[in-house]
C-alpha cells in the first residue's frame, strides 16, 4: 500500500493518423487489504476502424479489466490505474473529465459482458432497458424510442421483436438475453464494441449463432470490435488480430492465421495444444503445467517462467521485451524465433 | 394471479378459524366458574346465573359443550355479531371508535419510517463507511437495542413532561399532535430495521452486474442509484413495510398504554387484564383478519414490484 495517488503519464502529442482506440503501456493495480495486485502490468494494443480484435487469456491474466479500463468503469476503489494512456482519436481518455467519459461511453465505446442475466435489469423490461439510451441519452421520445428498439431488436434477430417488447429479461433463452445486450450496446451506434466473454455462458451452438452476428453486425455497421476471450476456437472465425495476455500483459499478438500457424510464445503454443483435437485419436490432454501467477506476487524476470518448457536462466532474471518476428507480429519472450520456428514441440 | 389470490382467500378463512379457535380456547377452556368471573367478587343469584347459562349454553360440559359454545360465537361472528364484552357494551362500538385511532398512529408510525429509516438507509449505502453510515449505525442499534417498555416512558418523560414539547398523554378523542410523540416512537423501531434493511439491500445491488451495464450505457450516476438500484433495492423493503403495516394496525399494546392512547392495542390490553374473555376473543378475530389481509396485499405487491417472481 505505499503507491500514492493515481498517476497518469502526460499527455504526449497524438500522431497524425493514429490509431482508433490506442491503449499505451497501461497499469492498473487492484488495493486490497492483502496487499497489492498488479492485475494490468503494461498493455499496449491498438484497434483500428472496422477491425477485430481478440483479446485471449486465462481468468485473472486482465483482459476485462483493461476493457474496463478503457470503458471508464473501473470500481475504484479497489482499482487504480497507475500509468499509461487509453487513446481514443487521439485523445487521452484517462486526462479527461468524468463528464466527457460519460458521454464516450455507450455513443463511441459500447460494451456487452459475459452473463447477460446478471447484466441486465431484473425489473426493467428488455424494451425499456434498449430505449433508456436513446430517451436519456439521444433524447428520443418514448415513442420513438420504442420504435428504435424494436428495430435494434430485428437487428439482432429476436424474432417477433414487437411482441417481446414488454418481456423481461428472466423471460428471454441465454442466447436471446445476449442478443437484447448487444441491442442494447448498439442503441447509439458506437465505433467501438467491446464484447467481453459475450458466448462463455451459452451453449456451443448458442455460442456460434452470436459470434456470426457480432461479425455480421461489426462488418454491416462499420464498427471497431474488440473481442475478449479466453477461447481460442471462438476467435478464429471472426479476429484478424489476436493479442494474447498473460499476468497482466501482452505476451504475444500477431494475425490470426500467423499466430495458429506458428504461435511465438510458449503460453500460445500451450494453449493451442490444449485444443482437445478430434482427428488425433487417443491421445492424452495437453495442458499448461502449473497455475497462472499470484498477482500480488508475480514471478521474477518472465512471469510465465515457472510454467514454461523453454525455461532458461534468463527468463528468471530478466524481464523479455516485445520482440518484433516480422508482419508487424511481436513476442514477449527471450526465445520467441526458436519457439516460432519449433513446430512439434 | 387471480387463482393465487383466490386459493390464498381459501387459505386464510382456515387461517381464520384455527386462530379464532385457538384464542377462543385459551380464554375459555381452562376457566373454572365463568359467570363468577364475569362477576367479579359480587355474589351471583340463581336466577342471574340461570338466565347466564342459557344465553352462554353453560349447561353443556366438557368438549362437546366448549365447541357448541365456540360455534355458537362463531355463527354470531360470521353474521358479523362480535358479541358484548363483560362490560355490557358492543365489541363492534368499541372496535369502531378504537381503530380510528389505531390507524392514525400506524400511518404516523409507517410515514416516520418511510420518510427517515428509507432515506437515511440509501444515504448509508451511498456514502457506505462515510460519517452517516457510522452514525446511523450505531443509532439504530441504539434503538433496536432498548425496548419499548423503556423508550416510550423515557420519551414520554423527557418530551412530554420535562421538555413539554409534546402532549405526556394522548387521551380520549387524541389530536393529530398528540399522536406524534407516541407515533415517533412505535415508527422508530420500524424505522430502525426499514434503515439497515435499506441500506443492506442498495449496497447488494450497487454492486450487481447490472449497475456496471448502466454506467457502461453512459448512464448519470443519479439515474443509476436513484432509477435502476433503488428499484431493485426496495422490493424486500416495501415487503418488510407491508408487514409492518400490519402490526401496526393490530395496535400497540405497549405504547399505547404508555401514551394513554385509546386504540386497539389499549382496549386489548384493557380486556386481559380483566378477563374480559369476549372483548380479547373479538379484538383478536379481526386483528386475524386484518393481519391476514395486510399479509396478502404484500404478497401481490411482491409480484408486482419483481416481474421474476409469479404466482401459480
Amino acid at each position: 500500500m505505499t503507491q500514492n495517488a493515481v498517476r497518469p503519464t502526460p499527455a504526449s502529442p497524438t500522431p497524425p493518423g493514429g490509431h482508433l482506440l490506442e491503449v499505451r503501456d497501461l497499469h492498473v493495480e487492484f488495493r486490497t487489504r492483502e496487499g497489492v495486485a498488479r492485475v494490468i502490468n503494461g498493455v499496449t494494443y491498438h484497434l483500428d476502424a472496422g477491425e477485430t480484435l481478440a483479446v485471449l487469456g486465462e481468468s485473472g491474466s486482465g483482459k476485462s479489466v483493461t476493457a474496463q479500463a478503457i470503458m471508464g468503469i473501473l470500481d475504484t476503489p479497489p482499482a487504480y490505474v497507475r500509468a499509461g494512456q487509453i487513446l481514443y482519436q487521439g485523445r487521452d481518455l484517462l486526462t479527461r473529465p468524468e463528464e466527457e467519459r460519460r458521454q464516450i461511453r455507450g455513443a463511441e465505446i459500447a460494451m456487452i459482458f459475459q452473463d447477460a442475466l446478471s447484466a441486465l435489469n431484473p425489473v426493467f423490461s428488455v424494451g425499456w432497458q434498449i430505449g433508456e439510451s436513446l430517451r436519456e441519452r439521444a433524447g428520443m421520445s418514448r415513442a420513438d424510442a420504442r420504435k428504435r428498439s424494436v428495430e435494434l431488436m430485428d437487428l439482432v434477430r429476436i424474432p417477433a421483436a414487437a411482441k417481446r417488447l414488454g418481456d423481461y429479461p428472466h423471460q428471454f433463452s441465454g442466447g436471446m438475453r445476449q442478443r437484447v445486450m448487444i441491442a442494447m450496446a448498439l442503441a447509439l451506434d458506437p465505433k467501438v464494441l467491446i464484447a467481453d466473454e459475450p458466448t462463455t455462458a451459452l451453449d456451443v451452438t448458442v455460442q456460434a449463432q452470436i459470434m456470426d452476428l457480432l461479425a455480421d453486425l461489426r462488418r454491416d455497421l462499420g464498427m471497431a470490435l474488440v473481442l475478449i476471450t479466453h477461447d481460442l476456437g471462438v476467435v478464429a472465425g471472426v479476429a484478424d488480430r489476436i493479442a494474447v495476455m498473460y499476468a497482466g500483459r501482452i505476451v504475444e499478438h500477431a494475425d490470426v492465421h500467423a499466430l495458429y500457424r506458428a504461435p511465438a510464445h510458449p503460453y500460445t503454443k500451450g494453449l493451442l495444444e490444449s485444443i482437445p483435437r478430434l482427428d488425433v485419436r487417443g491421445q492424452a490432454l495437453s495442458s499448461i503445467r502449473g497455475l497462472p501467477p499470484n498477482l500480488m506476487a508475480i514471478p521474477s524476470g518472465c512471469p510465465f517462467h515457472p510454467r514454461c518448457p523453454y525455461v532458461q536462466q534468463v527468463c528468471v532474471d530478466e524481464v523479455p521485451h516485445d520482440l518484433v518476428l516480422g508482419d508487424g507480429r511481436t513476442s514477449a519472450c527471450h526465445f520467441a524465433q526458436e519457439v516460432h520456428d519449433d513446430r512439434d514441440g | 394471479m387471480l387463482r393465487f389470490i383466490l386459493r390464498r382467500l381459501l387459505q386464510m378463512v382456515l387461517a381464520f378459524f384455527g386462530t379464532t379457535l385457538i384464542v377462543y380456547a385459551l380464554m375459555f377452556a381452562g376457566q373454572g366458574d365463568p359467570i363468577q368471573a364475569l362477576a367479579g367478587e359480587r355474589p351471583v343469584t340463581a336466577a342471574q346465573r340461570a338466565y347466564l347459562t342459557e344465553k352462554y349454553h353453560l349447561d353443556a360440559t366438557g368438549v362437546g359443550g366448549f365447541f357448541y359454545r365456540y360455534f355458537d360465537y362463531l355463527g354470531g361472528l360470521v353474521r358479523g355479531d362480535l358479541g358484548q364484552s363483560l362490560t355490557g357494551r358492543q365489541i363492534s362500538d368499541i372496535l369502531a371508535a378504537a381503530w380510528p385511532v389505531t390507524v392514525k398512529l400506524a400511518v404516523i408510525a409507517m410515514a416516520v419510517t418511510v420518510i427517515f429509516g428509507v432515506t437515511s438507509g440509501v444515504i448509508a449505502a451511498i456514502r457506505r463507511s462515510g460519517v452517516f453510515d457510522h452514525a446511523t449505525l450505531v443509532l439504530t442499534l441504539l434503538v433496536l437495542g432498548i425496548p419499548t417498555i423503556v423508550l416510550a416512558p423515557l420519551a414520554q418523560y423527557f418530551l412530554g413532561v420535562r421538555w413539554p414539547v409534546f402532549p405526556p398523554t394522548a387521551g380520549a378523542q387524541p389530536s393529530f399532535y398528540a399522536l406524534l410523540l407516541p407515533g415517533i416512537v412505535l415508527g422508530s423501531l420500524s424505522l430502525a430495521t426499514a434503515l439497515r434493511l435499506t441500506r443492506t439491500s442498495v449496497t447488494e445491488n450497487l454492486r450487481a452486474d447490472y449497475v456496471r451495464t448502466a454506467r457502461s450505457k453512459g448512464l448519470r450516476r443519479r439515474r443509476i442509484v436513484g432509477v435502476h438500484v433503488l428499484r431493485n433495492s426496495l422490493i424486500p423493503v416495501v415487503t418488510f413495510l407491508g408487514v409492518e403495516l400490519g402490526n401496526l394496525m393490530g395496535g400497540a399494546i405497549i405504547t399505547e398504554g404508555v401514551f394513554n392512547v385509546p386504540g386497539v392495542g389499549f382496549n386489548l390490553f384493557r380486556g386481559i387484564r380483566t378477563e374480559d374473555g369476549p372483548l380479547v376473543v373479538g379484538i383478536v378475530s379481526v386483528l386475524v383478519v386484518v393481519y391476514l389481509l395486510s399479509n396478502l396485499v404484500v404478497d401481490v405487491l411482491y409480484a408486482v414490484l419483481d416481474p421474476r417472481i409469479r404466482y401459480e
